[in-house]
């Protein structure tokens, strides 16, 4: 059993991994590399950089300016005493960490998104595994958005960690709440419990700086949100659907 | 005799859940760990590694 779901989410990780970098290539990277070149003019800009200093103080940070806040983190780890500020050369050093970093996301969701379709429904098939990942993308991509939309480098932001924590609430609150809605084959209060269940994380609010701040065009802040999320929605969707077809040929094998 | 066969049965499924079960725990904490080296840790090394991929799937990142 363990051997088989871990072949089964390996395989469909990479097939949407892979997907993802290369929607990555076409349609987030662009648009990452150009709001970088915006966050580097603007480190020439006093005016700005004092802006951001001062931004700091009260604990708003500037999205990927590694300097910008050094000061702020605690003791480095080991990682960070061995590695330094090593970061991939851009080009095909970066579009390689890049892919490596999509395909093991991919895996690591694909194991998760097996778990749970093995926990909660008794047929597998491609279908059914696109509906699963449909309410992957749910939980993982369109509820979060809600309160913090995909950033670009360069927008100011709140502390990193309570962002995460928000984030990381609204995923659970979401896959529990859809899991009682959908999954479960309990009564209307289980259900309305659901609902109320992925309410709660935006009743509660995102973390969010005192002051938006960013150094690219608010247009192409924008136009990353809508390809971030179009590139998740495909990735679910095709880590679903190979989930779902490569357990269900593995049955077939079986018999 | 047929309760026995009804007994077995039902320890047979069991443990065929419990299997599915450990099987699927094992992956959740797997997963979780691999989506969280990868989305959401802090040393350096794994931010700039991953930059890319972290704003393309919306992780919040600094």
């Amino acid at each position: 059993m363990i051997n088989r779901l871990f072949g089964v989410a390996l395989g469909a990780g990479l097939i949407a991994g892979l997907t993802l970098s290369v929607l990555q290539a076409f349609f987030t990277v662009p648009i990452i590399l150009e709001a970088e070149t915006y966050e580097t003019a603007s480190a020439l800009t006093p005016g700005l950089q004092h802006a951001i200093a001062h931004a700091n103080d009260v604990g708003i940070w500037l999205a990927s300016s590694g300097e910008a806040h050094a000061a702020h983190e605690a003791a480095p780890g080991f990682l960070d005493r061995v590695f330094g500020e090593w970061a991939p050369e851009d080009g095909l050093e970066r579009t390689f960490y890049t892919t490596v970093s999509s395909l093991v996301v991919g895996f690591g969701f694909a194991l998760m998104a097996l778990a749970a379709m093995l926990l909660g429904t008794k047929r597998i098939d491609a279908s059914v595994g696109l509906a699963w990942g449909i309410a992957g993308f749910a939980a993982f991509s369109l509820a979060p958005s809600l309160g913090l939309p995909p950033e670009i480098p360069g927008s100011a932001a709140a502390d990193l960690a309570g962002r995460q924590t928000w984030w990381w609430s609204t995923v659970i609150a979401t896959a529990g709440g859809l899991w009682l809605l959908l999954a479960s084959r309990r009564g209307p209060a289980l259900k309305a419990a659901g609902v109320a269940l992925i309410l709660v994380p935006h009743v509660v609010g995102a973390p969010h700086p005192e002051a938006f701040e960013a150094t690219a065009p608010a247009e192409l802040a924008g136009h990353f949100a809508a390809a971030s999320l179009v590139c998740s929605a495909v990735f679910w969707a095709v880590l679903g659907s190979s989930l779902g077809w490569l357990w269900s040929r593995g049955k077939e094998e079986d018999a | 005799m047929e309760q026995v066969t009804a007994i077995s049965a039902v320890s047979v499924k069991g443990r065929a859940r419990a299997d599915v079960l450990k099987a699927a725990m094992l992956a959740l904490v797997f997963g979780f760990g691999l989506v969280y080296a990868t989305g959401f840790a802090h040393p350096n090394v794994l931010h700039n590694a991953a930059h890319d991929s972290r704003h393309a799937l919306g992780f919040p990142c600094h």
